[in-house]
């Protein structure tokens, strides 16, 4: 890389200070500082629409907890099966990461579907995105904004992770391990966004 | 790239992880009020977000000013709450200017 860098005076140098490994990791790490203002920007709004409404129902007992733990403890396991994944691949055996790759995404599928599961229920009781029987309209319109937005970062994720698992299939494991390693950000990032909103929307 | 730096015990995080969710249904059972337990569960989702970030995510064994820009939304969130203060005591000024002070709904 240096040597190519070297023999065309001008070029920009091919490592990166930040992340030495590769580019990719700095652009999806600015991506998703980009994209937590985004979540952070959804949930200090819920927050603010929250301490202004005098009839804001209390989401514990509206939403329900028993399910939305189980989701919770999905995604720290898939963030466990992302991590096992790329340590395999380090050490050269595709066939496991490959393997990993698959239960990650299997997490992240069962994730949405217990979400999907979750939203009909809702809606069956009543909780709609412009109105709902406990109060305050905007408690509906925030809940499926947000987690909708996460939702979506779920499914986004399922299908990035289900294409590097194609890459893993057929090239060599050297020449994917950056790309494991970033997927590997992007999902531990859907994580951590899913410990904030968890905690925010349905616990407090 | 593969094996650079040493593997943290991600058994051992995962562990971490999943006793302090479990620690955090149980503090929304704990009779100390809401602002307490609230920021009870605001502390334990940050810590939990926060080995997410360098463990998971690998942000203790890289460069500080990656770190940087990985803190620097957070910062940016906990701002706008600030910024956004001043509007949320001009909304409730109005409502309780017109609705009667009877009528006004309790906090929370």
């Amino acid at each position: 890389m240096s040597q190519a860098a070297t023999a065309h005076a001008g070029v920009e140098p091919a490592e990166t200070p930040l992340t030495p490994d590769s580019w990719g990791k700095l652009g999806m790490w600015i991506f998703l500082a980009g994209d937590a203002v985004g979540f952070g920007a959804l949930l200090a709004a819920y927050g603010i629409m929250r301490a202004t409404s005098g009839d804001w129902p209390d989401p514990y007992h509206v939403l329900g907890i028993n399910l939305t733990a189980l989701m919770t403890f999905l995604l720290i396991c898939s963030s466990v099966t992302m991590v096992k994944a790329l340590e395999w691949l380090g050490k050269g055996d595709r066939d496991r990461c490959k393997k990993f790759l698959f239960y990650t995404a299997l997490g992240g599928a069962i994730f949405v579907s217990l979400q999907a599961y979750e939203w009909t229920h809702l809606m069956h009781r009543g909780l709609h995105i412009n109105g709902n029987p406990w109060g305050a309209s905007l408690f509906g319109t925030s809940f499926f904004i947000v987690t909708g937005f996460h939702g979506l970062h779920v499914t986004g994720g399922v299908i990035y992770l289900l294409a590097v698992l194609g890459s893993v299939a057929r090239r060599p494991a050297a020449a994917t391990y950056n790309m494991v390693e970033i997927v590997g950000l992007y999902w531990h990032f859907v994580d951590l966004v899913w410990i904030m909103v968890f905690t925010f929307m349905y616990l407090l | 790239m593969a094996g650079e730096h040493k593997h943290p015990n991600y058994m051992a995080i995962f562990w971490t992880l999943a006793i302090l969710t479990v620690v955090e249904l149980g503090v929304v059972f704990l009779p100390f009020g809401k602002f307490a337990n609230g920021t009870m569960l605001c502390a334990l989702a940050l810590a939990k977000a926060a080995i997410v970030a360098a463990y998971f995510m690998h942000l203790r064994f890289e460069t500080r000013t990656l770190g940087l820009i990985a803190i620097t939304p957070l910062a940016i969130a906990t701002l706008l709450v600030f910024v956004l203060m001043p509007d949320t005591f001009a909304v409730n000024h109005k409502t309780a200017d017109k609705k009667p002070a009877a009528e006004a709904p309790a906090k929370h």
